[in-house]
């Protein structure tokens, strides 16, 4: 039988306010246990929530990024249960009235074509704190966990897509649009090693041509993109033998776990779960006029898709050099500064794709981190166009510049003498002094068949180039000889 | 709406109340009175009303996002009854 | 001393007549005394009092007085207290010293008053009696075999029995008016959202307000001057300007228009109260008032919205009382589970878990829409009422409560104890002020006349309540107290 997968994803970002969603202890990540916990996040008697601004702004930001509906009015509820990590033994969320309506989000799929992920809608939450499951006791034997408070209170904007995907590949091009939207927009860091972005999957299966949806399985806190595809690879493969050996699946949670590379059900506890969502009465409805969600309108930054069809459209790059320059900020801006440095966008978009993502790929650098900075390698650029340098020359200045001999390619040049030699006076001479010195190559050369000859005027062109050591112009050392050698025969 | 004893020992439960048989009796039959009360709410006609949920109409300010607190990780842990490092201690919690 | 008002006590300080020093050591000493008796406070702090005393006395010897300077006040034992115990009236905060202060603290505090101590209260606030404290039931100072009225018992008492000239309360059904007319004091339950819930220990968040108990409306003026206002720590605290409370108290009460509910003078109205409360309207003829009758025609469904909706957030107020971060924990737990219920069943008490059992009950799926969201329809409804009422007239007016003070013990049953608050409650659900004053007697037991107003209307309610008692003198009454009448 031919099965189809469906996945939806609940994306959660952690948004990259300074303070906390309702209370004004830092967010910053790696301080010592309970330091940034305040009375609000230890759910004191007594304390109350207010709404941070900039938490607000960055939720409908994102909104307006996936043309999602922005709704005059949302309202926080309270989601009721027991967990160590949570203090106030509620998280506030926002269950009946998000923020965010919906939306959607394109992905390219492998074959280039676009695909539209429509977003359900998305919420503002608050993140629990974190169980650390250290060797502690109480003393009369009894092991117990140590609990750290400082993420609970953190803000996060929880985005869920509908069913849309059909594929492990396809849900990872969702994240990594959505990754690539919010690291844009500047709300989050992005980083899913720290945990700032973490992904509930989805996944069921279904034959081929069936309308209802199968049951479903949700795996976990998946952290990574390349987890999210071996995840969900794993759980459909899982799903589809379950069934064909006459199984079911049931609906459950699952957890990830990437050193099986398996999914395994997180022991079910014994009752379904009541959260008994109803709104937070120390919080009111959080209303935006319509002046706001313009000038937030107006203050978003280029995003993906529009600096891809920009780079395409304006600056003449393919599809695929413009998606891969667009896929991240980092990589766009420093794209952009290269061009900007150069004047060519095609040279540009070669040499950072070529050259420097080769490098920093070797050195496990991101982009941000290179040793080479865009003027520089914009300068670089410049000089090949202008034929000051040949290519040869320029990998060897761009290696200079990696290695920090130099701050600029100018500088690098002239102090290697690496400048390219156009003088054909100059290339005359050293031609004349090759071909004395090779009497024996002149005369296999001269007694070749003629369409032998061109492959044998490779050895001439690299002594000649080796005489100049690399500073010649190819093509002009290529002729001359040519021409010097066809006079001998 | 009746209430059932399930009832009780599911409302304890999710509110993590410890209640013994015959606690859950006891409050089975003072909860069902109140509920009675509560029930002369049915008899009124609210179609089309919409909730309130806070006696004025007022909207949620926001607040700048600025760090305000400051670490006073000792002061509040004065009052908790396990602490170890730092750390709040509990049960152990199995994933 | 003690018989003196707030507001005499304050015109005794400026004179010199004694310091602030004297009068608390005064205080401390009448507390000493008979509070063994009456247990009105949980906590007395006289160190901290008499060292806010001598700061006062200094303040006022450098000119810089203000005018709630050196004046002693008694708390609620649900306000938070900086480096205080806190208790809640709870088992579960027995050793819960509060780390910081909650904004009515810190503004009395500001303003100079001197805290005698944390006063007794019902669990968590809930309750009519103040039998429902983990510290033990307060006693009437009109009649200890009576109950003072709750939550706000332990204050009512306390200034009834001239232990302290006032006292803070909140008020979420009705405690602070009905333990007000229970003790035969003047209470004041603001706008929700005119003074600020930072540091109050929540029991319902969307009914939660403080207010102040004293003699006097004059007495309560002078607090609220000092509590009102926006506090950016509270959401639901509005930023709206605050005016003095007194500058209006003088006003004549000509052309004042007072309507009298219809449902709340029904059936299970004490007799001899309503004559009371009758009498008191005729007071307000004799000043210049019209009186009307009108109609809230939804107060019968006050208490049962009121018991969704309360128990519902008190359900979730009350979830992270779980023996981890603060709080009652119990004894070598087995595992998390085992923390959380024998926690909480330890440290809550029978009407606690009662409230929480019932919120927990009411949201869960299944029954939201039938028991919340219909009481939230039903409050709108009865918002709506007296919004109507207040286009036609100034005040409404009526009793506190159907009853005096009832006898410790006689109210065994929660349902009927519930009613007792018919006159209160709707006022929580709507957000408007109410007041209760002194207006007479049924035996020893004090009555309450209830006065509320529209949203935002203190001013004119501490006006009406105050030209009242220039006209009577029920609010100067005072107990006799065991030992005084020995």
């Amino acid at each position: 039988m031919q099965w189809e997968t469906v996945i939806g994803l609940e994306v959660h970002v952690q948004l990259a306010t300074q303070s906390k969603i309702f209370s004004g202890a830092s967010t910053a990540f790696g301080a010592e246990p309970n330091t940034q916990a305040c009375a609000v996040d230890l759910g004191l008697p007594g304390v109350l929530p207010v709404l941070n601004e900039q938490a607000v702004a960055m939720a409908v930001q994102f909104g307006l990024a996936i043309h999602a509906e922005i709704p005059e009015v949302s309202v926080f509820d309270r989601k009721n249960y027991f967990y160590p990590d949570l203090p106030k033994g509620y998280q506030t969320s926002q269950m009946y009235h998000p923020i965010v309506g919906p939306g959607e989000v394109e992905i390219t799929l492998e074959q280039g074509e676009a695909k539209r992920i429509r977003v359900h809608h998305a919420h503002l939450e608050e993140d629990a704190g974190k169980s650390l499951h250290e060797s502690f006791s109480d003393g009369m034997g009894h092991a117990m966990t140590g609990i750290d408070l400082n993420r609970a209170g953190t803000p996060l904007l929880e985005i869920v897509s509908e069913p849309d995907m059909r594929s492990a590949k396809e849900a990872a091009a969702y994240l990594k649009a959505i990754h690539s939207i919010v690291t844009y927009l500047g709300i989050s860091d992005g980083n899913m090693a720290e945990g700032s972005m973490r992904c509930d999957v989805n996944v069921s299966v279904r034959p081929m041509g069936q309308a209802e949806y199968g049951t479903r399985a949700e795996i976990k806190n998946v952290n990574s993109f390349r987890f999210v595809e071996r995840a969900i690879e794993f759980e459909v493969e899982r799903q589809i033998e379950l069934i064909e050996d006459g199984g079911k699946v049931v609906q459950e949670t699952r957890l990830y776990d990437p050193e099986r590379d398996e999914t395994r059900s997180m022991r079910t506890k014994e009752e379904a779960n009541d959260y008994r969502y109803f709104p937070c009465p120390d919080l009111l409805p959080v209303v935006l006029d319509a002046a706001y969600v313009d000038h937030l309108r107006e203050i978003l930054p280029e995003l993906p898709d529009e600096k891809r069809a920009r780079f395409q459209d304006e600056l003449g790059l393919s599809a695929y050099d413009a998606g891969v320059l667009a896929a991240s900020r980092e990589m766009a801006e420093y794209f952009e500064a290269v061009k900007e440095a150069c004047g060519d966008a095609k040279q540009a978009a070669n040499w950072v794709q070529g050259e420097l993502s080769g490098a920093l790929n070797r050195e496990g650098l991101a982009i941000q981190d290179s040793p080479v900075s865009a003027t520089q390698l914009g300068g670089l650029i410049g000089r090949v166009m202008d034929d000051t340098i040949n290519g040869k020359a320029a990998k060897q200045v761009f290696q200079a510049l990696w290695n920090g001999q130099g701050a600029s390619a100018d500088e690098v040049i002239e102090a290697k003498g690496l400048k390219q030699v156009t003088d054909s006076g100059a290339i005359e001479a050293m031609i004349d002094q090759v071909i004395a010195d090779s009497p024996a190559q002149v005369a296999q050369y001269r007694d070749a068949e003629p369409e032998k000859r061109g492959k044998m005027i490779g050895y001439f062109v690299g002594q000649v180039m080796k005489a100049s050591r690399g500073t010649a112009n190819p093509q002009q050392v290529n002729g001359l000889l040519k021409e010097k050698l066809d006079a001998l025969c | 709406m009746a209430l059932e004893h399930a009832d009780v020992l599911r409302a304890a439960h999710l509110a993590r109340l410890g209640l013994s048989d015959e606690d859950a009796a006891h409050y089975m039959d003072d909860l069902g009175r109140i509920l009675d009360m509560v029930d002369h709410l049915q008899a009124l006609d609210t179609e089309g009303v919409a909730p309130l949920a806070h006696p004025l109409d007022a909207t949620q300010r926001l607040r700048a996002d600025e760090v305000t607190e400051t670490d006073r990780r000792d002061h509040f842990q004065r009052c908790a009854p396990a602490v170890e490092q730092g750390l709040y201690l509990v049960p152990r919690v199995v994933e | 001393m003690h018989d003196k008002t707030l507001t005499e006590l304050a015109a005794s300080l400026a004179a010199g007549e004694f310091t602030s020093r004297e009068l608390t050591e005064h205080l401390l000493g009448r507390i000493e005394r008979h509070d063994g008796d009456l247990n009105s406070f949980i906590t007395v702090t006289p160190e901290q009092a008499l060292a806010a005393a001598d700061a006062a006395d200094a303040t006022r010897a450098r000119g810089e007085a203000g005018p709630l300077t050196g004046l002693p006040v008694a708390i609620k034992d649900l306000f938070c207290t900086d480096g205080v115990l806190t208790t809640a009236g709870s088992k579960m905060l027995e050793n819960f010293v509060a780390p910081y202060d909650a904004c009515v603290v810190e503004r009395l505090k500001a303003a100079g008053t001197v805290s005698l101590g944390k006063t007794n209260l019902d669990e968590f606030a809930m309750g009519s009696s103040n039998e429902n404290s983990a510290f033990g039931a307060v006693k009437n100072p009109w009649d200890s075999g009576a109950v003072p009225g709750g939550s706000s018992g332990g204050s009512a008492a306390a200034v009834a029995a001239g232990l302290a000239p006032a006292a803070m309360g909140t008020d979420t059904g009705g405690s602070i008016r009905q333990p007000a007319a229970f003790c035969g004091i003047t209470g004041l339950k603001p706008t929700y959202g005119r003074v600020s819930r930072w540091g109050i220990i929540a029991y319902a968040s969307s009914l939660d307000q403080a207010g102040p108990m004293a003699r006097t409306a004059e007495d309560c003026a002078l607090l609220m001057n000092a509590i009102a206002g926006h506090d950016p720590r509270d959401s639901t605290c509005v930023a709206r300007g605050v005016p003095d409370y007194r500058t209006e108290l003088a006003a004549p009460l000509s052309g004042l228009k007072i309507g009298l509910p219809r449902e709340y003078f029904g059936d299970g109205l004490d007799p001899a109260v309503e004559a009371a409360v009758r009498e008191a309207v005729a007071v307000y003829e004799s000043l210049g008032a019209t009186v009307r009758e009108v109609s809230l025609p939804h107060t019968h469904y006050a208490i049962p919205a009121y018991y969704v909706i309360a128990p519902a957030e008190a359900s979730s107020n009350l979830a992270r009382y779980d023996g981890v971060r603060f709080g009652h924990r119990c004894e070598a737990p087995r595992d998390l589970i085992d923390l959380y219920k024998r926690s909480r069943a330890e440290g809550f008490g029978e009407e606690v878990k009662r409230r929480i059992l019932i919120g927990t009950h009411t949201l869960s799926e299944g029954f939201f829409d039938a028991y919340y969201k219909k009481a939230q329809q039903v409050r709108r409804l009865i918002r709506q009422d007296f919004l109507d009422a207040f286009e036609e007239v100034d005040v409404l007016m009526g009793p506190a409560s159907p009853t005096p003070a009832f006898d410790l013990g006689a109210q065994k049953d929660p349902v009927s104890m519930y009613l007792q608050d018919i006159y209160t409650i709707a006022v929580n659900l709507a957000g408007i002020p109410g007041m209760s004053v002194p207006a007479g007697f049924v035996g020893d037991r004090p009555v309450g006349l209830q006065i509320l107003g529209t949203h935002f209307a203190e001013q004119r309610l501490l006006n009406v309540a105050h030209q009242y008692q220039q006209a009577t003198d029920w609010h100067l009454r005072r107990p006799k107290l065991a030992e005084e009448s020995a």
